[in-house]
């Protein structure tokens, strides 16, 4: 028996690991319009917050940090749907899910190329939309790090929603109702960074309980989602 | 093992059919009771508040409503939970059946305390941390309901609302401590809870009255939901149809 097993013995785990992520970047770089469009999300809705607020500075300064992470975390929730889809339809997520290799590991792999993709742009693009509501230049810092730690967050939160939605044909506004609610911790201390940076108070404590939810998330994330892609694709 | 016969049983959707027939005159007679007991004496007899006058009559219904609303989403999370880990179809009848129940009472809780609101702070609304906490908790209900409707295979239905309400279990108390935390840095200077505590035992009786009275009607209506999604889920097995053709016989 134990020579059975070692006969099938799975590839080393980060093997396997580098090699979905690979893949999920390459699939990523091929298609640049996708990889483009929660960009060009975030920059048309910050767009209508001068449009429909008035441009006076004195007026966007104050909601600069509040709409900024507002802003970015629905341009993160818009790109959830996105994750599993193309993989569902096309059957390779029922090969991810019968290969040998842990789970888990191929879903960290793919929602941390779905971070380096939407999360990580997004927030090196914050700063310039920050500069357009005039947010304070103590802010910059401060959003780029919180969105960093957050926008990882909503990637592994959201891929949950994702993963139960994916055999909908119309899960893309239902996937927003259910990861909502779970995204209102992370825009609280995440919007309160910025916050705190403009007015000059100190800003470890909540970026600690960032990484915590980033941690927490990594490791009991990874392991829902794994739960949810087997219901899923049980139930076609 | 005979100890665990009632739990084997229990996953039978005909055994729990007939079992909670001869439950439900009862849980209807006293939950009845107990509610007018409680009513008219919390509206009529209680003594007004000394500070509030009669508006505060209104934590007779809001407070068993908001209590029952917090249960009543452990109830769904830990029926998924048995579903999923022994497999038991019941536990998801009863999951599925406490999530419309769960998410009424949440929206009756956050109107009537908005209805106390008005007259006590001035405001309908007010973001204030356990208004929002259970505003919150309406979506988590909203989302399981949606997402239990969204499937075609009520296989699948059943366990991704099951799972689903497992992620919220694990995230309710992250986001009542954020939100605590949020509204504690938030907070407006002009408004406040009326602190109340300590309740005086006039007005607490009733209250223990109507939060019993809660709880039983919380059962009641529970088992009608859940008798309910057996027969819509049993409809083809024969003994639903014997039933059917009993029922139609009887004048």
């Amino acid at each position: 028996m134990p020579d059975a097993l070692a006969a099938q013995t799975p590839r080393p785990v980060f093997a396997a690991f580098l090699a979905t992520l690979r893949r999920d970047l390459l699939l990523a770089v091929r298609l640049p319009g996708d990889m483009a469009n929660p960009l060009v999300f975030y920059l048309i809705a910050i767009t209508l917050i001068p449009l429909s607020l008035g441009p006076e500075r004195e007026v966007l300064a104050p909601l600069a940090p509040g709409v900024l992470w507002v802003m970015a975390l629905l341009a993160t929730l818009l790109s959830l749907d996105g994750l599993f889809r193309s993989d569902f339809d096309d059957g390779s997520l029922e090969q991810l899910l019968i290969s040998p290799q842990l789970l888990y590991f191929s879903v960290l792999a793919k929602v941390l190329a779905h971070w380096l993709v939407t999360g990580l742009p997004v927030t090196l693009l914050a700063p310039v939309l920050g500069m357009m509501l005039a947010l304070p230049s103590e802010g910059y810092w401060a959003l780029c790090l919180s969105l960093l730690l957050g926008t990882a967050c909503m990637s592994l939160v959201g891929a949950m929603g994702a993963a139960l939605t994916v055999s909908l044909r119309r899960g893309g506004l239902l996937l927003s109702l259910i990861v909502m609610p779970l995204y209102i911790p992370i825009l609280i201390f995440g919007a309160d960074v910025v916050q705190n940076a403009v007015l000059g108070d100190p800003i470890r404590f909540q970026l600690a309980v960032l990484g915590a939810f980033v941690t927490l998330a990594v490791a009991l994330a990874p392991l829902a989602v794994a739960g949810a892609l087997r219901i899923s694709v049980d139930a076609t | 093992m005979s100890n665990w016969q009632w739990f084997h049983r229990l996953g039978s959707p005909r055994w729990f059919y007939y079992k909670t027939e001869g439950w439900v005159p009862w849980l209807a007679a006293v939950s009845g009771i107990l509610l007018v007991l409680g009513t008219v004496w919390g509206l009529a007899f209680a003594p007004p508040d000394y500070q509030q006058g009669n508006s505060y009559r209104i934590i007779y219904l809001h407070v068993p409503a908001a209590f029952l609303a917090l249960i009543g989403y452990y109830v769904m999370a830990v029926a998924g939970a048995v579903g999923m880990i022994w497999r038991m179809k019941m536990a998801f009848v009863v999951m599925k059946s406490a999530a419309p129940i769960g998410a009424a009472l949440t929206f009756l809780s956050l109107v009537t305390g908005a209805i106390w609101g008005k007259p006590t702070w001035g405001t309908w609304w007010e973001w204030d941390a356990r208004i929002t906490s259970m505003l919150i908790l309406l979506f988590l209900y909203l989302g399981i309901m949606a997402l239990q409707a969204a499937f075609q295979s009520r296989d699948a239905a059943d366990k991704a609302s099951a799972l689903l309400a497992l992620i919220g279990t694990v995230n309710i108390p992250i986001i009542y401590k954020s939100v605590d935390w949020w509204h504690t840095l938030h907070q407006p200077a002009t408004l406040k809870l009326t602190s109340a505590p300590t309740i005086h035992s006039s007005m607490l009786y009733p209250l223990l009255t109507m939060i019993l009275a809660f709880y039983i009607f919380y059962a009641l209506v529970l088992i009608l939901y859940t008798r309910a999604e057996i027969l819509r889920r049993e409809g083809r097995t024969q003994w639903v149809i014997d039933l059917v053709k009993e029922e139609a016989k009887k004048p």
